[in-house]
């Protein structure tokens, strides 16, 4: 077991070292560099650099150095914790990602735990019911959830709540929290508009999800150990819960390796519909105005997510199956 | 029982389904048997499920407008009009005064608000328009080639800026309809582009993966993993905000194909590398080896076309997601961008809850996108189970 997690872990810095790779050679990827942008924005200013200037700045920024000393200094310097600056607002990039991060983590944990709590469910009811109206009706439901891109839902529920209820469901806080410290009172109203974007972002999750347990629970419930313990007279809903769904639920917990960047990947579309105030939509700002080192180092934090939600799924799966264990022993 | 996977006699014919009859070849040599290739089978089987037929064909359909766009477009879709902007959809009616009568559209009459300064639109009932087929319209080239001006639709006593929007007009009073039928040809093709490029990354690598094993599958399966383990989305969004802006139209057309190929072909690969290394096992390629088959006629002739069905299920199931992925990238502001016409473009003049509330016909387009998506996924997911030997 712990050879297993040790063994887990020694890949944590080769995936984190690709990744800080593909991240710089985004930041790389525009014409230009960081300088020539700034030159241009202060241009049009009306204000101009002098070619001596210019090249001060190259040096100080390290840019007329070859490629990969650049990437060295830029992982350097994050590495000692210094994101650097945003061109464009003129802050700290730490700054800005800040609270953001935060949000986008409580909004893509908090999306994971209701599809994880709605889809082990619907799966187990459509594996017992296989056929059944209830089965059609989450296939249905499946099918037209993974067709329809999550903003459409967004941007409908919106219509809705607006035009019915008279409420405006954007934001992630009432206009007298956006700016507040953190508070109990302000925790509450997080609460109380998080869940609409949670569910938006989880509900073609939920329908690709349920489909993988009620696939893994019909492989179970055909075995013999389940044939066994229903000819002892075990009752049907207590055999289906304590046996087969224990291994068919084991797999849900590797989705985890590909559905937390999808979740990443869909809470940026949803924030900029819903104008919620996490990283996506600081990403798609920072992209447009080709603030690149504000959006390689977001998009390196999402890899950093991803490494870590990766991780965290082997390691639970080695925990509820001992055959990876064993295995890997 | 599958139809024609064992041996029949010729006697006995009535098992053979319809259209097995006439396709099947007799071989002449030694006892008579009927032998139907693997792609038939597939279709056999494909043919009882009665809904992905459904869907090939609204595919069928989605895909003639994409070849056609300009015959079915009632409009310019380019020709803006400041003054017709947010014309609600004038829909086709039947109804007139109580009797049925030949489809037509009312009018719109356009008032502007003296308080809130917009243009608030009433339908006229004073004048109707008659809905007319293969009617003139706009002067234009069936594709690219042949010049006319016959539409699918058109109304009677309708010209010029008169002529009713079905599905109304956006910001620029551009008619919604005929951009819906130019975009799909975009949308579209887009993602059969995209899936092209995809497939031949991902036969290709998928191909060399398990042929070659080793370590050459070591990395190849690492890179896959690595992929798919980056955030597509913003990967894209990156990607192609580095394109530079000064690009024509055409050039970030394929320059998206490009960039959504990149990350697209990973599942591809899986699948492909998959199907190989079971096949290689399968009693049936074993036995030809042992009859003393060539290696490439154990490829060619055994292994491929078992093979094709499935990548072709495979594929279909991956255009939905590149179109799914254009219009993500376009509603974002950061794929294709306009003059280009593609249902993601659309989508963004929708991007606020005030469009939404002004004009909710914006969403339109959204509609086609899934309706073309489930059609293609249902279908994709019919194939797959008609490819597979073993399912019931």
């Amino acid at each position: 077991m712990h050879w297993y997690i040790l063994k887990r872990l020694a890949i944590v810095p080769l995936m984190l070292f690709l990744f800080s790779v593909i991240a710089f050679a985004l930041i790389q990827a525009p014409p230009g560099d960081f300088l020539t942008s700034y030159i241009a924005e202060l241009a049009q200013g009306g204000s101009s650099l002098d070619q001596a200037q210019i090249d001060a700045l190259r040096r100080q920024y390290g840019l007329d150095r070859p490629i990969y000393e650049q990437y060295f200094l830029w992982v350097g310097s994050l590495l000692k914790g210094d994101l650097g600056i945003s061109l464009e607002w003129r802050r700290s990039n730490a700054e800005l990602i800040g609270e953001r991060l935060l949000l986008t983590l409580a909004l893509t944990t908090g999306s994971l735990i209701f599809t994880w709590l709605v889809a082990i469910p619907i799966g187990i009811v459509s594996a017992t019911r296989q056929y059944s109206a209830v089965d059609y009706l989450f296939t249905v439901l499946n099918y037209v959830g993974l067709a329809t891109p999550n903003f459409m839902l967004a941007l409908v529920l919106m219509w809705v709540a607006f035009d019915r209820f008279g409420v405006s469901v954007t934001g992630l806080f009432s206009p007298e929290y956006a700016q507040a410290p953190w508070s109990w009172a302000r925790f509450a109203d997080l609460m109380s508009h998080i869940w609409l974007p949670m569910i938006v972002l989880g509900v073609a999750g939920t329908a690709q999800i349920a489909r993988v347990v009620r696939a893994n629970l019909l492989d179970e419930l055909g075995k013999p150990y389940a044939e066994m313990a229903r000819a002892k007279g075990l009752p049907e809903w207590k055999l289906v819960l304590k046996y087969p769904t224990r291994v068919a639920i084991a797999p849900v917990v590797s989705t985890l390796g590909w559905y937390f960047p999808q979740l990443l990947s869909g809470g940026l579309v949803v924030s900029v519909v819903m104008s919620l105030p996490t990283v996506g939509p600081l990403l798609l700002r920072a992209l447009v105005g080709q603030d690149m080192y504000l959006a390689g180092t977001i998009i390196l934090i999402f890899c950093v997510l991803t490494v870590i939600g990766t991780l965290v799924s082997d390691i639970l799966l080695a925990v509820l199956d001992p055959r990876i264990r064993m295995d890997a022993a | 029982m599958q139809p024609g996977s064992e041996l029949v006699p010729v006697e006995k014919t009535d098992r053979v389904p319809d259209g097995a009859g006439e396709s099947a070849e007799v071989v002449a040599a030694g006892p008579a048997v009927y032998v139907a290739p693997a792609w038939k089978l597939t279709w056999w089987r494909f043919r009882k499920h009665k809904l992905a037929v459904a869907c090939l064909w609204v595919f069928a359909v989605v895909a003639l407008i994409a070849l056609a766009p300009e015959f079915f477009a009632t409009q310019d879709p380019n020709a803006t009009a400041a003054s017709n902007a947010y014309i609600p959809p004038q829909t086709v009616r039947v109804l007139h005064e109580g009797r049925v009568t030949w489809p037509f559209v009312y009018g719109v009459r356009g008032e502007r608000n003296q308080r809130t300064l917009r243009m608030e639109w009433a339908l006229d009932e004073e004048t109707r328009y008659p809905l007319r087929l293969f009617a003139r319209g706009y002067p234009y080239r069936l594709f690219g080639l042949i010049p006319t001006d016959r539409h699918l639709l058109g109304f009677e006593g309708a010209t010029g800026r008169d002529t009713p929007r079905l599905l109304g007009t956006d910001r620029l009073g551009r008619d919604q309809w005929s951009r819906l039928m130019y975009g799909t040809r975009i949308s579209l093709s887009i993602g059969l582009v995209a899936v092209a490029l995809s497939t031949v990354l991902g036969i290709v690598l998928g191909g060399v993966s398990g042929y070659f094993g080793g370590w050459v599958d070591n990395v190849i399966q690492r890179l896959i993993e690595l992929l798919q383990a980056l955030p597509p989305i913003p990967i894209w969004l990156a990607l192609s905000a580095s394109l530079p802006r000064t690009w024509p139209v055409t050039w970030v057309y394929f320059a998206i194909t490009v960039i959504l190929a990149l990350l697209g072909w990973t599942r591809l690969a899986r699948e492909v590398r998959g199907r190989f290394l079971s096949l290689r096992e399968e009693d049936f390629v074993t036995a030809a080896r042992l009859v003393g088959a060539s290696r490439s006629r154990v490829i060619f002739s055994h292994m491929v076309p078992s093979f094709t069905s499935h990548i072709i299920a495979a594929v279909t199931l991956a255009i939905p997601l590149m179109i799914l992925n254009e219009t993500f990238l376009s509603f974002l502001g950061l794929g294709l961008r306009p003059p280009a016409i593609s249902w993601g473009v659309m989508l963004q003049e929708a991007q606020n809850l005030q469009s939404v509330v002004n004009a909710p016909w914006l969403l339109i387009p959204g509609l086609l996108v899934i309706v073309t998506v489930l059609a293609l996924n249902i279908l994709g997911d019919g194939l797959r189970d008609a490819a597979d030997p073993y399912s019931s």
